[in-house]
């Protein structure tokens, strides 16, 4: 519980007024004296251990709820010690009475009956509290996978690209269904794997260049004359598994910040190849385009999408290839970007 | 004497799409003429100036410059004698966007463009032209909306991901050598191609920060942004002059060269 809590400091005290009135009402009940004094000796003990433990709590643990260790011991003795002097205090001026302590067993018994009850409140307050602090973390810890899981669909779903695709088949409906239909086909496709790319581990590379179609298919047909596209991937490598949609977020930085932004547009190459790396065979996947370039992209361009995009491909590599995956962003030398995912070819297939 | 046909200018850079709201504003506005169509935001600007029309439809996302620079580059260029368009932006999805056109100065409509929203875009445009006459105070309107607008985040403007710390030294390489400039000697700051100017009273040195994220690190009370190219340190300035085509030039204190003030910036100078 986050600084000073005064509704859970009243609520303690309460609690332990209750808990107080109980021990009097068993201690007259078996016939340890008048419930009046009972009950005189038991709320002053009671409250002012509380007193004394919940502003200390308050004042040498503000935040996190009671302090650690060693000092969490000693308040509670000292809030008991401390409220056994002045509580007795408190009931003999109630009763009148000189000898030091209320009933007939002696200083020893009331000692005992003081300090279990106050290690047992306390020891409730205790455990409440600590549940109460876990839950809230638990709490705050699930609205943030929500809100992590959230932002990776939207920037999958990016509704800038999902509503100027929308517009433009509103407008194939009418003049060209068939080119609607197919356009349509792609959507449908695009939209499938992204929302199944959470769940599968990997697909094929030949499934990947598909979808990478699918997207740049209804890029072309928004982007028109101004989008040029190739995807190269040689036979032999058609069936290598690799993580669904990892090659997406980099085809949809290099139109975003490539073509979109440059007057005549350009093209934008996918190519899969394999090289010799130190401990075998590498797999190359390339998304080179012919845009804006790097220099020219502010590195913090307008929106959201572009550093979550790198981050994430890099963060999905870290966690499925360790340090032997790479992911390079380069200035090609005939302007354009060129950014490349390397990693083990071995190390795919599980 | 009866009013000839209004024109309209489309700057979309979807080529489907430009063609379909060309479409739909003829059956939801045929009197309007649609005299340009074009894919990007340098055309938008040249064309517009080239055929003055009295409505411009601006995609906010456009190859060359947004829409947004687009609107405020023309509202610079544009002849004092003829009335500034009425402008309608077209967006696919900018929440910021759609919140910033609350006010209402300038139209907006959403892609896809439904043909209900596009007849209130068509009526309230006719009312605009219909009623000419406060043609100063829309012009002040739009051009403070065009400010806000250009200000959200996520528009024009990156969404500042963290407030930087305050710039008290400017860096500048000449050379093999880095001078160290301090931000209280700056007189001005200009944007050149790639590069930006800084001015002091003495010496120019050249830097690769873009304008827009030196402005970030500056006191905006310290700095004024008197021009989408310029920031000028207010105390610098001696005097503030309107030539005969209204536009406003300042006189710094120790500076010889003149700086002009964007009509976007203009209500920054009133007499107190």
């Amino acid at each position: 519980m986050p600084h000073f809590d005064a509704r859970s400091l009243l609520r303690h005290g309460l609690t332990t007024a209750v808990f107080c009135c109980a021990i009097a009402l068993a201690l007259t009940v078996s016939g340890q004296g008048a419930w009046d004094v009972q009950l005189a000796y038991s709320l002053g003990i009671g409250l002012v251990s509380w007193l004394v433990i919940d502003l200390g709590r308050v004042l040498l643990a503000p935040g996190t709820g009671w302090p650690h260790g060693w000092r969490g011991g000693v308040l509670i003795a000292a809030g008991i010690a401390t409220g056994y002097v002045l509580g007795s205090v408190i009931g003999n001026a109630y009763s009148g009475s000189t000898q030091h302590l209320p009933h007939q067993h002696g200083a020893m018994s009331a000692l005992v009956i003081t300090i279990a009850a106050g290690a047992g409140i306390s020891f409730f307050f205790y455990s409440q509290s600590q549940a109460r602090h876990l839950q809230a973390h638990m709490a705050q810890a699930q609205r943030d996978a929500a809100e992590a899981r959230l932002k990776l669909l939207e920037a999958q779903l990016e509704p800038h690209m999902l509503f100027n695709t929308l517009a433009n088949l509103r407008v194939l409906v009418a003049t060209d269904p068939p080119r609607a239909q197919a356009m349509l086909d792609h959507l449908i496709a695009y939209l499938r794997a992204t929302l199944s790319a959470s769940r599968a581990t990997t697909h094929p590379l030949a499934d990947e260049f598909e979808r990478l179609r699918d997207y740049l298919e209804l890029m072309a047909v928004r982007m028109g004359p101004r989008l040029a596209y190739q995807l190269d991937l040689p036979e032999g490598l058609r069936g290598v598994d690799v993580p669904p949609l990892l090659l997406q977020p980099l085809v949809e930085n290099a139109i975003r910040h490539g073509l979109e932004p440059q007057v005549q547009g350009g093209r934008i190459t996918v190519r899969a190849s394999t090289r010799p790396g130190p401990t075998g065979t590498l797999l190359v996947l390339e998304v080179h385009d012919t845009g804006a370039g790097l220099a020219t992209a502010p590195p913090a361009s307008d929106a959201p999408g572009s550093h979550f995009g790198l981050a994430q491909v890099r963060e999905r590599l870290a966690t499925l290839y360790g340090t032997t995956a790479t992911l390079d962003l380069i200035a090609a030398s005939a302007g354009g970007t060129s950014a490349t995912v390397t990693f083990s070819l071995k190390s795919v297939t599980p | 004497m009866t009013a000839p046909a209004p024109r309209a200018l489309i700057a979309e850079d979807e080529p489907l799409l430009a063609a379909a709201l060309q479409h739909a504003l003829a059956q939801a506005w045929p009197d309007l003429q649609v005299v340009a169509t074009v894919g990007d935001g340098l055309s938008a600007v040249r064309e517009a100036l080239a055929l003055r029309p009295e409505v411009l439809f601006f995609d906010i996302r456009m190859p060359g410059q947004s829409g947004l620079n687009a609107a405020a580059e023309l509202a610079d260029a544009w002849p004092a004698d003829t009335p500034f368009p009425a402008l309608v932006f077209v967006t696919a999805y900018d929440q910021y966007a759609v919140q910033a056109f609350e006010t209402q100065a300038v139209d907006y409509l959403l892609k896809p463009v439904q043909s209900a929203r596009l007849q209130r875009t068509v009526q309230k445009l006719q009312q605009t032209l219909t009623h000419q006459a406060p043609a100063a105070t829309d012009f002040e309107a739009t051009m403070a909306q065009l400010r806000h607008l250009l200000a959200a985040p996520g528009i024009a403007a990156p969404a500042p991901a963290s407030t930087p710390a305050p710039l008290t030294v400017i860096q500048a390489s000449s050379g093999n050598q880095i001078h160290l400039v301090p931000v209280a000697e700056v007189l001005y700051f200009e944007a050149a191609d790639k590069y930006v100017r800084v001015l002091t009273a003495g010496r120019e040195y050249l830097i690769r920060t873009p304008l827009k994220e030196l402005a970030a690190q500056l006191d905006a009370h310290e700095f004024w942004q008197v021009h989408r190219g310029t920031l000028v340190r207010a105390s610098a300035i001696a005097s503030v002059t309107r030539d005969e085509a209204g536009r406003l030039h300042l006189a710094l204190h120790q500076r010889p060269e003149p700086l002009a003030v964007s009509r976007l910036y203009a209500h920054l100078f009133k007499a107190m």
